[in-house]
């Protein structure tokens, strides 16, 4: 069983996780608050022969601090999230030096395009394979979404990065993977009856691994390994 | 010149006997059709519940046969009787097609809205009685066309509630088509019927106000129910719009939301937020609107902060026009408008903390009574804070991006809208039975099942949250072929066997609600010692409510002050006239060409 | 004019109430749908606007595809029929419900309600079958809502003169022309079936009075509205 967020795979686990947390305290005492001022309530005031009311139609004072509580509160935390915000999904966050891979959705497989050796997309020496993304640790990437058909989203929990892909649009997602190893991406939009099934293996490799697996790929004639199979 | 309006005496004082047909069916009475809502809008949940059931079964038991599934024909089930994944999409998307717009929104908007705004503003009956009665018919057309799409080939939609272009707009994608077309056909029908209930319900609070009921004397239940109402003047045209066109996409061959020739595919999603998201008011402001006046009944005190809570109400309805983006925010939507919506949308939580603290408040130093509309009003309120709080994580950005369209949302929304909405509607059913059916419900029964609905409700949502944060995307059918799933899926089981739980319970309310019909207890009058006006009349209410247009001489909330003490009860309803207080004036009646 | 304070009897209708919006509810109902369908093209036209700026490639000439004068003189049309809806508006005000009635001394003989309400609905009908004569050849010639039909007369002058026809995004042009035309024709039909109505039902039986005509002004709020929305509509479908 898990009662958390997955384990960290990224550098954007570290800020959201942390936000995570934070709300969760806030609202944490927000809700005890709530929830023990109302058992209270319910007990000490409830109904006794010859209990009466106070007739009151409130006070300014109390309204006031409660108004300006969660408003302070929401003014802040929405300054701090949108900090956060800016750096992973901002237009201009992508780094200069980022590692572009194509990653093409349709239903209901991920296409995804490497640069090969020389590092470039767009060239003749890309190849495509399907439902394996191969990335390379601690390096920043850069996924440079498209969709052949309806929307779907590029979902990874442990690398805490989601991005539709959406027909008609090509969409850029960014992400550093801190930790080598096997994960999983999914599909997290509805995107038809094979919708759950769109899933693809995720290998994070050492630099060294990364380009024996691409020497490899080349090898085997641009593409076609393992899941395999060029478009 | 001087003009006179010239009524027809036959317009609204025919309350003389009928037969069963004009007077049950095609009935202008605001109270008959609020009831046939109430009976139309309770299938409708019936039907959303058992739907939610055959998902909950799904998820908990991937690949094993469903109980009873072999009866389902074979387009929607294996021949063992295992659920096919087309079915499960159109599960999800039918059990929320019918929750919100066919359950949900007729029960607090169709039922109540008609039901108590004409009563609690002593009123006659709605301003346009034939349109109200159009309302409820076009809405029942809309809801059957719906059922339809179940028994057409190919089944009824398979791209969840929001219809998501290009997959709800090219049946060659989605594999639907005559479902397809059905749903768009439903909703413009049922939009008709929301604008013309709407036009009903503003014209009457603005217009037929008894003599006395001053803007700040309405409870807060017809404030709700009349902002909601401007919402859905405003909101639901956008729906037909985008229906439209997603019509038209399916049967004429049009572009609107298909890229390949030009088109958006965000656009469907602007539309569909841009009218969802007052629609989520929609969905709860009637709730906060009803329950504030039963905790108000409970708590043997006026309301705290009055004029704050109307203007929380307006507050709400007004940041709800402006935070649609908050769905779109991993939609590829630029980012800069992300942190926009960011903002908005965290500045509602400013408003919804002020009506939960005011209802506090209110509670605070009073005399408790724990009747059955203020347990589940108790109920709303600790589970729609729980809801708000939960919508916070998904306001901040950064937070979004690991539970966007995860079971966390799935959490969130039932938390609002069953937590919320359901559990007002419990209150609200019970608390207006009397006046409805002239009987109480069973008190015992309806203890039972606040209890046991509060206790399986909470079972089946709260996990939700906990699997979502484990990354289980929502509508998937099977989340035991991802190996960062499997670890969670015995909650999955549990929260299935929890929701089975809960469904089940739903039968005392059910029993208690058909057959308090017959054998409950004869109501008194006022049953709940309230004020509002709607209990100044004998139970149930006659054609037509008051034979004399009653005066209104203070505000809603007046339990418990000292000039209730003074006639040694402890609450003052509208209509009574002490003696010192004074008529109030005559108004005269608008003419035509002013 | 003056407020008449009328003696209220609390036992029939209208029924005394709390000073409202100073208007009768048949009008203020009217003003609230109007509300919605504001909402209703907003929806349709913000469409448009957000489609045509995103488009992949520049939308048809003006003229190019759709007839602009013959359009234009069915805009003269519903104006017309706005200007006869005021003049049977003030007819009923001025107590004129008669068809036409002769003048002493002019040659023109006056109309009443009954012949400036028939005027409109001539014009509005007239209105929507120029519009179906527009669609009928213009889905002849090759333009529907889906494009330009292949190998129609408009497709191959489109292919020989991609820009002016805006070929790239013909679909998104035709799409949008017929949704919005089309469901502006559809109040206009609206429009007219409830003045027919109401002609045989309240004005042939001169039900209307200088004191009474809510109908009339009811319907000519709406009749103005649609009026109004074909003037943008024809500003941003014909000519821009």
């Amino acid at each position: 069983m898990r009662w958390w967020l997955p384990d960290a795979g990224s550098t954007f686990a570290g800020p959201i996780d942390t936000l995570f947390l934070a709300i969760l305290i806030i609202t944490g005492i927000a809700l005890v608050l709530v929830e023990v001022g109302l058992v209270t309530f319910v007990i000490r005031y409830r109904g006794r022969p010859g209990r009466k009311a106070f007739y009151t139609h409130g006070s300014t004072r109390a309204e006031v601090i409660w108004t300006a509580i969660p408003a302070v509160t929401m003014v802040a935390l929405g300054l701090i999230s949108n900090h956060y915000w800016v750096l992973i999904k901002g237009r201009r966050s992508v780094p200069p030096n980022a590692y572009h891979l194509g990653v093409h959705a349709k239903q209901f497989e991920w296409q995804i395009t490497y640069p090969g050796p020389d590092e470039k997309l767009g060239t003749s020496d890309d190849f495509t394979v399907r439902n394996q993304l191969h990335v390379i640790v601690n390096q920043p990437t850069a996924v440079e979404l498209t969709s052949e058909d309806v929307i779907h989203s590029f979902f990874v929990p442990e690398w805490r990065l989601k991005q539709d892909a959406v027909p008609g649009m090509h969409i850029i997602a960014w992400f550093q993977p801190t930790k080598t190893g096997e994960f999983e991406l999914g599909c997290a939009e509805l995107c038809g009856m094979g919708h759950y099934r769109m899933r693809a293996h995720v290998f994070v490799h050492t630099p060294e691994d990364y380009k024996a697996w691409v020497a490899q790929q080349i090898a085997a004639g641009g593409g076609g390994g393992g899941g395999g199979g060029s478009e | 010149m001087t003009t006179v309006a010239h009524a027809r005496p036959d317009a609204h004082a025919e309350h003389a006997p009928m037969g069963f047909w004009r007077k049950y069916i095609f009935s202008t009475d605001h109270k008959i059709i609020g009831i046939q809502f109430l009976f139309v809008s309770l299938f409708f949940l019936l039907v959303g519940g058992l739907l939610a059931m055959q998902i909950r079964w799904q998820l908990g038991f991937p690949n094993t046969p469903m109980p009873g599934g072999k009866i389902l024909p074979e387009t929607y089930v294996a021949s063992n009787g295992v659920i096919l994944p087309e079915y499960y999409v159109q599960l999800v998307s039918m059990h929320g097609t019918f929750m919100v717009f066919f359950a949900i929104m007729p029960l607090l908007v169709g039922v109540y809205a008609n039901f108590l705004i004409p009563l609690k503003i002593g009123a006659h009956d709605m301003a346009f009685p034939r349109i109200n009665m159009a309302s409820f018919w076009l809405a029942l057309l809309a809801g059957l066309i719906m059922m339809t799409s179940f028994f057409v080939p190919n089944g009824p939609i398979r791209s969840g509630w929001t219809n998501y272009a290009p997959l709800a707009a090219r049946p060659d994608l989605s594999g639907v088509t005559v479902g397809q077309m059905l749903w768009c056909i439903a909703i413009v029908v049922l939009g008709l019927s929301s604008v013309m209930g709407s036009l009903n319900y503003i014209t009457t609070v603005i217009n037929h106000r008894a003599p006395g009921m001053t803007w700040f004397r309405m409870p807060l239940s017809v404030w709700a129910l009349f902002i909601t109402a401007i919402l859905g003047v405003l909101a639901l045209p956008v729906l037909q719009g985008a229906a439209i066109m997603l019509l038209f996409d399916n049967v004429l061959g049009t572009h609107f939301f298909d890229p390949v020739a030009g088109g958006q595919a965000l656009l469907w999603q602007h539309l569909f937020w841009f009218f969802g998201h007052p629609e989520v008011y929609i969905l709860i402001l009637p709730a906060m609107g009803m329950v504030s006046d039963i905790i108000a009944n409970g708590s043997r005190k006026p309301i705290f902060g009055y004029h704050s809570m109307v203007f929380a109400i307006i507050g709400i309805a007004f940041l709800g026009w402006i935070v649609w983006g908050h769905h779109m925010f991993m939609s590829g939507m630029n980012p800069t408008l992300g942190s926009t919506f960011m903002v908005s949308t965290l500045l509602i939580a400013v408003p919804s903390a002020v009506k939960v603290f005011n209802w506090m408040g209110t509670m605070w130093r009073g005399n408790l009574r724990f009747h059955v509309p203020m347990l589940n009003a108790i109920g709303f309120v600790s589970m729609f804070t729980i809801g708000g709080l939960s919508g916070i994580f998904m306001a901040a950005t950064p937070v979004d991006i690991p539970i966007h369209d995860t079971q966390f949302i799935v959490a969130h929304i039932h938390y609002v809208l069953f937590g919320g909405s359901l559990f007002a509607l419990f209150a609200a059913i019970t608390y207006w039975y009397p006046k409805m059916f002239g009987r109480m419900m069973s008190t015992g029964l309806g203890k039972a099942h606040f209890w046991l609905t509060f206790l399986f409700y909470n079972l089946t949502f709260f996990p939700m949250h906990i699997i979502g944060m484990g990354g289980q995307m929502r509508r998937i059918y099977d989340p035991t072929i991802y190996d960062f799933l499997k670890p969670q899926q015995p909650l999955n089981v549990f929260i299935s066997y929890a929701a089975f739980a809960l469904f089940a319970v739903q039968f005392l309310f059910a029993f208690n609600f058909l057959w308090s019909l017959k054998f409950g207890k004869k109501a008194p009058q006022n049953p709940w010692d309230d004020n509002g006006m709607e209990w100044s009349l004998p139970n149930p209410a006659p054609h037509g409510n008051w034979e004399r247009t009653p005066n209104v001489y203070r505000g809603p909330y007046e339990f418990s002050s000292p000039e209730a003490e003074a006639r040694g009860t402890d609450f003052l309803p509208q209509y009574v006239k002490l003696p010192t207080d004074r008529d109030p004036a005559p108004v005269p009646v608008p003419a035509a060409g002013h | 004019m003056t407020h008449a304070t009328q003696t209220i009897d609390q036992m029939r209708p209208p029924f005394p109430a709390e000073p409202g919006a100073g208007v009768y509810s048949n009008k203020l109902g009217m003003w609230v749908f109007l509300a919605s369908d504001v909402m209703f093209f907003t929806a349709l036209i913000g469409s448009y606007i957000v489609l045509r700026f995103g488009a992949p490639g520049e939308w048809a000439k003006p003229g190019a595809v759709l007839n602009v004068p013959l359009t234009a003189f069915n805009t003269f049309l519903l104006i017309c029929s706005s200007v006869s809806m005021v003049k049977a508006y003030a007819a009923i005000q001025d107590g004129k419900k008669y068809f036409l009635r002769p003048v002493p001394g002019k040659l023109l003989r006056d109309g009443g309600l009954k012949f400036w309400l028939l005027v409109t609905m001539i014009c509005g009908a007239a209105f929507v079958s120029v519009q179906l004569v527009e669609y009928f050849k213009l889905v002849h010639h090759g333009f529907t809502p889906a494009g330009f039909r292949d190998g129609s007369l408009l497709a191959g002058e489109a292919a020989a003169d991609p820009v002016k026809y805006g070929l790239a995004v013909a679909g998104l042009y035709g799409s949008s022309f017929f949704t919005m035309t089309g469901f502006h024709g559809f109040h206009v039909t609206c429009g007219v079936i409830s003045m027919t109505y109401l002609y045989f039902t309240k004005v042939l039986p001169e039900k209307y009075s200088p004191q009474d005509y809510r109908g009339i002004e009811v319907i000519g709020l709406y009749w103005h509205f649609v009026d109004l929305v074909w003037i943008i509509l024809f500003t941003i479908v014909y000519l821009i």
